[in-house]
């Protein structure tokens, strides 16, 4: 019976048989990909958190380093200086990126349009350490350091971030909303401050925060322009600051596991900032993003 | 509109004044070294003896072999989130592989040198150096810093950029390609092959020219793994030295004029690099999408 049946049966060739197997195969593959990239985010996720949890006091945060030979003493100068340098770049950097952004998506003419995406584009792709090189060659030399200058090139990073997420959302307000303001007799000046920025700022303001995010692990572009600090906290950006990131590079190449503690505690801080300031940018900008398209 | 108008020449004006700013930073070790020194090999601060060539050697090294690894990883995990994962996996997966990419440089260096560095030298290389070593690659002596660890911590880095623009690529296939594959009885794998992954084609290389120019120009996470070595070695376990990492070690404590001048000479070389890498990429994705445009 059971012979008989397999005879006539739709039974898979041994061809179908290899088909199928490559096929589960390639799944299995593409699934192990996923997966081990979301291990390899667990796995510095989780030995940040332990080896820098151990680390972490009040003393951290509001000393400056102790001084050699002894024990203790924090990194308030790094952690004040990174808000400062920061700040500071989003200052400089978002204005000028809005306005790029308006200028492309709502007047210039198509050609220069494309052009200036493209030099937005190739700015967002060069190394930092480039820029770094820039912003110590045009500022620094002869004059010296100061935070200003490394927030100058934190700013340079920036700008194709903000200027890029700004056009995108400019794209999505919706052509009706434009035309009724010009309908009014609205000119188009009035009609982007009144209509057109006021819809898309959320938007805007989502991805300043994934630039700012971005900005606050940069080392390369202050290795040249805010480096060699005091041991003393400042709020002045004439005065060269400290930043995390410059101190958990410089604090990695000491040989005393003292101050790899202490670096493992700072990158704790500042993974923490980042992924928390990209995972709140990211469920707004797909919030609002829903609401633009309806 | 004029206001909006400056903005945007000021973006131009600064991609030139970049080029312009290295250019004229590197002049004097342009006119004492010439091209010579693309191919001088050595570097020699006691003697103002300096060649680039050691360096685009490590460079080219740790970002192709980064860039193998990536390119099938990140195509997979694109495929496996725009065609596999179930819907509410899609989101999460998607969203965690986004976020291996904002961990910064730094932090995945430290990582590099306390973490992955030694357990690396430890267990890894001694294994491939039992079992493979007869390649020249995976000969020499086991270490917790150098040109491997460098490697894989590229190839950490560039994976999520690639992946999340496969992703996108892939989601950009029109489904009736698809379903019309899937009606005619291939596999879910050959549906990708032949009709997934040949309409991307172009768009997936231009993903990975990008990530091969991210590779190219980090420097403090590998400036912090590869162990700032010398010379021109087939050995990945040797330590090493890429054009980025070098400026990032020396720039600060460059106490000649040559030597300065030199190291922005390397910048000068990253820079074209850089450039011509991201141009290529750019002109494949342009041209990509006006075919797409014309074509339906």
């Amino acid at each position: 019976m059971a012979t008989e049946a397999a005879r006539f049966t739709l039974s898979p060739s041994r061809r179908t048989r290899r088909r199928k197997l490559v096929n589960f195969a390639m799944q299995g593959l593409a699934t192990l990909a996923a997966l081990s990239a979301v291990a390899v985010l667990a796995l510095v996720i989780v030995s940040v958190a332990q080896r820098g949890a151990k680390a972490l006091n009040w003393d951290f945060f509001t000393k400056t380093a102790a001084t050699f030979g002894e024990s203790g003493g924090g990194v308030a100068n790094a952690l004040v200086g990174s808000l400062v340098l920061v700040a500071l770049a989003t200052a400089i950097a978002l204005p000028v990126a809005v306005l790029i952004a308006l200028y492309v998506s709502e007047f210039a003419p198509p050609r220069i349009a494309d052009l200036a995406r493209l030099v937005l584009d190739v700015l967002n792709g060069l190394p930092s350490i480039i820029i770094g090189v820039f912003v110590y060659g045009l500022l620094v030399v002869g004059s010296g350091q100061a935070a200003w200058k490394g927030s100058f090139a934190l700013a340079i990073i920036m700008l194709p971030l903000v200027a890029r997420a700004t056009q995108e959302v400019l794209a999505l307000v919706p052509p009706t909303l434009r035309e009724g303001a010009l309908a009014l007799g609205a000119s188009r000046w009035r009609t982007v401050l009144g209509v057109v920025l006021p819809t898309s700022v959320g938007g805007i303001l989502t991805g300043t925060v994934l630039a700012v995010a971005r900005a606050a692990g940069e080392t390369a572009p202050l290795l040249f322009t805010t480096s060699i600090v005091a041991n003393t906290v400042t709020w002045d950006p004439r005065q060269p600051m400290l930043s995390i990131p410059l101190s958990i590079f410089q604090l990695s190449e000491s040989p005393d596991p003292a101050d790899h503690a202490r670096a493992w505690a700072l990158a704790l801080v500042l993974l923490s900032f980042i992924l928390v300031a990209s995972l709140t940018a990211r469920t707004l900008l797909a919030r609002s993003r829903r609401k633009l398209e309806r | 509109m004029g206001l909006t108008g400056a903005a945007t020449l000021a973006a131009f004006l600064l991609l030139f004044g970049i080029a312009w700013k290295i250019l004229d930073l590197s002049r004097p070790a342009i006119s004492r070294y010439g091209f010579g020194f693309i191919t001088h090999q050595g570097w020699d601060t006691v003697h103002r003896q300096f060649g680039a060539l050691d360096l685009i050697w490590g460079t080219a090294i740790t970002s192709f072999l980064a860039l193998l690894v990536a390119a099938p990883v990140s195509i997979a995990i694109g495929l496996y989130l725009s065609e596999l994962a179930p819907r509410g996996f899609r989101l999460i997966i998607g969203t965690l592989v986004e976020l291996l990419a904002a961990i910064p440089s730094v932090v995945l260096g430290l990582w590099g040198i306390l973490v992955l560095g030694p357990f690396v030298g430890a267990h890894i290389e001694p294994w491939l150096q039992r079992h493979l070593g007869f390649i020249p690659l995976f000969s020499g002596s086991p270490q917790n810093v150098g040109i491997l660890i460098a490697v894989l911590v590229l190839t950490i880095m560039i994976v999520p950029i690639c992946s999340s623009i496969c992703r996108e690529l892939f989601l950009s296939v029109p489904s009736e390609l698809e379903e019309g594959a899937m009606a005619l009885g291939a596999t879910r794998w050959e549906m990708v092959r032949g009709v997934v992954l040949p309409y991307t084609r172009s768009g997936v290389s231009a993903a990975l020219i990008l990530g091969l120019g991210r590779a190219v120009g980090e420097a403090i996470a590998v400036s912090m793994v590869i162990g700032a070595g010398f010379g021109i070695h087939w050995s990945l376990f040797a330590t090493g030295d890429t054009l980025a990492s070098k400026i990032a070690n020396q720039y600060q404590s460059a106490d000649t004029d040559i030597l300065r001048s030199s190291l922005v000479y390397l910048a000068g070389i990253l820079l074209i690099i850089s450039l011509l890498v991201n141009l290529a990429a750019q002109v494949i994705v342009r041209r990509f999408s006006y075919q797409r445009v014309g074509g339906t």
